[in-house]
């Protein structure tokens, strides 16, 4: 007889199928010459968003804390990514060497902050991380635009003021970090190819971690608390550690974000960003990974697909928001479209065969 | 040996007295009742054992063990677990997943094995999934494994809470009005389920119960309750004979 899969392992395997095929699709598609500028200048951005939407979830969806400030993390990773490629630039030349360790100095970073903002926050109950979260990512968004780093022969500089005042030799000086205008100038080291392999990584790792007994512990502390106690749940460790993977995962984001353009500026990584992620992970289904890939790719696509349609362009989009958002929280129509779903029509098919004999 | 010692244990919210100068001392083995009328403070003794609450005044050892003011877990760790008088499920998770997630501090593996799908992590799994479905099919909640908690009949998760609180292995297992709501076969069940327990896990239980038939049935000891503060306490039979237990009730 053949071995039947669990159910939670049928989930990821969907989940999982459905991020490899759409990307290949993406690649295939490009790689033949098939994809217009437009669609392949997106596909970078949907990975991104895909991942931030899925790290956020495990804040808002698996542990139940709401946090506004993802993009905050996001711009952290953005930031020390950035900084690590244009320092190793000269001693790395081979993009494929440099930007692995970007990515990893920027995730883990974000990862910390997380961390650290987890250890005080995490202990309280009630909506303080919301609170909190939101003041992060606008304090570091504050941060970043008086940040000035540049480096010459005789070292690093780094102020808070302007780099006229740094006395900086003009022969070898090179500016890296510029206040208000951001960083530019970081290797275009975003692949598409690794943006995709990152998103799978992403929801590989995710979706591992909440069929553990890390991810029970996450959703015993979302449903109850105090029950969760009861049983032995150390609730402040599991905590913090959903959260610093999604600030993790949000770093990972904010590196791809900041290869993937010519220059990026503090700006961008504002509450603005913060709540259109939230948005999509609210859309795709609290909770819901595959909901969260889905809204992700959809909504961030379709404003920009949509810019031909130029005055009617938001007109739909907010249709299509306001539909989804309906279609979500209605009981009636869950239980119809499972009647479509591949499990049910499977069921069905096999009693039919199961009356014949 | 005594599993629980309450000394001289009272907590004040206010200037409520919701429990004062309670002493009590249960034996390993022994199957206790603590009753009394609505709102006399049973459940903030539950509440005081497994550190919900810290008291104010006294003391509470565990197997001699002093356990005063520890956090929850912490005390669950050291072997205490309990049932809710509203139940507490997590409710948007399977009754299997309920159960192993009592199971998770017995059967320890690292996140990174779980990443990466490591043999710990499966070993770990299957003696979880194991442990955990010998335990739903004690309380026949075997066919309902896969169902999310909250879509269980009332009576059954009653059922999955205590079956999710002897996941943890506790030497004292605390049950806050388990047969309520419950019809009387219901109940005639449920009083053969907790003896059973009793003898097959080796665990002692205090149990808060308002039904008087489950507790001359199956309680050995009793501590009446009125107040705050103890009004009867010793083997069922005769406390339950005591006439000032008897105008506690009647005067409810
Ligand atoms: N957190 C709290 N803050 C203030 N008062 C409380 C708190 N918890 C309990 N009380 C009060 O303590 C008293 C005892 O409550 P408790 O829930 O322990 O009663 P009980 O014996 O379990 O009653 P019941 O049989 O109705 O469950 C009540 O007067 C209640 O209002
Ligand atoms: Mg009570």
């Amino acid at each position: 007889m053949k071995k039947k899969l669990s159910p939670a392992f049928r989930d990821k395997l969907v989940t999982s199928g459905i991020v490899v095929v759409f990307f290949a699709l993406c690649l295939i598609l490009t790689a033949a010459g098939a994809t217009s500028n437009q669609f392949r200048g997106l596909i970078v951005p949907i990975a991104i968003y895909i991942i931030l939407a899925v790290s956020l979830n495990l804040t808002v969806g698996v542990l139940g804390e709401l946090s506004l400030g993802h993009a905050g993390f996001m711009c952290v990773g953005a930031y020390v990514g950035s900084i690590v490629s244009l320092l190793l630039g000269d001693v790395i030349e081979n993009g494929y060497l440099r930007f692995p360790i970007a990515l990893l100095c920027g995730g883990v970073i974000a990862g910390v902050f997380g961390f650290l903002i987890g250890i005080p926050v995490l202990r309280l109950r009630g909506d303080y991380l919301a609170i909190v979260t939101l003041a992060f990512g606008e304090v570091i968004k504050t941060i970043v635009r008086n940040l000035y780093i540049a480096t010459d022969a005789a070292g690093l500089h780094i102020n808070f003021t302007a780099i006229a005042d740094m006395d900086l030799d003009p022969d070898t000086q090179k500016i890296i970090v510029n206040g208000a205008m951001g960083i530019s100038g970081s290797p275009r080291d975003s692949k598409m190819w690794i943006a995709a392999l990152l998103v799978l990584l992403t929801v590989v790792v995710v979706m591992n971690l909440v069929d553990s007994r890390a991810g029970r512990a996450f959703m015993s502390v979302r449903d109850n608390v105090i029950a969760a106690e009861s049983v032995g749940v150390p609730v402040v460790r599991y905590k913090l550690l959903a959260f610093s993977v999604s600030a993790f995962f949000a770093g990972i984001a904010g590196v791809l974000y900041s290869h993937n353009l010519s220059s990026i500026s503090p700006s961008t990584f504002d509450y603005n960003l913060s709540i259109m992620i939230l948005v999509y992970v609210v859309l795709g289904g609290i909770g819901s990974i595959r909901g969260s890939i889905i809204a992700a790719a959809l909504l961030y696509a379709l404003p920009e697909l949509l810019r031909a349609l130029n005055t009617y362009r938001m007109v739909i989009y907010a249709v299509i928001l306001i539909t989804m958002m309906i279609l979500n929280n209605n009981e009636k129509f869950k239980g119809k479209l499972s009647r479509f779903s591949p499990k049910t029509l499977l069921d069905r098919m096999k009693r039919k065969g199961g009356d014949r004999i | 040996m005594n599993v629980l010692e309450l000394k001289n244990l009272g907590i004040q919210f206010g200037g409520l007295h919701a429990v004062e100068d309670l002493n009590v001392t249960i034996r390993e083995g022994e199957l206790y009742g603590l009753i009394g009328p609505n709102g006399a403070g049973k459940t903030t003794v539950f509440n005081l054992i497994t550190g919900v609450y810290k008291p104010t005044v006294g003391s509470i050892f565990l197997c001699g063990k002093d356990i005063t003011g520890k956090p929850t877990a912490e005390i669950n760790r050291a072997g205490i677990a309990r049932t809710f008088q509203n139940i507490r499920l997590f409710s948007e998770m399977t009754v299997r997943d309920n159960v192993k997630v009592g199971l998770m501090n017995e059967y320890p593996y690292s996140v990174f094995s779980a990443i990466l799908r490591l043999p710990s992590y499966r070993k770990a799994e299957k003696a979880m999934n194991e442990k955990a479905d010998k335990l739903l099919s004690i309380f026949d909640l075997g066919d309902s494994a896969d169902l999310l908690a909250a879509n269980l009949s009332y009576g059954k998760q009653r059922k999955l809470e205590i079956a999710r609180a002897l996941a943890t292995e506790p030497k004292l297992l605390l049950l806050d009005e388990p047969a309520a709501g419950m019809n009387p076969q219901e109940t005639e069940e449920l009083m053969s389920t907790i003896r059973f327990v009793r003898d097959e896990f080796k665990v002692t239980i205090l149990l808060i119960e308002h039904d008087m038939r489950l507790v001359s049935g199956i309680c050995e000891e009793l501590t009446v309750l009125n107040f705050g503060r103890e009004l009867a306490q010793g083997p069922t039979a005769e406390v339950l004979r005591d006439p000032r237990v008897v105008t506690a009730y009647l005067g409810e």
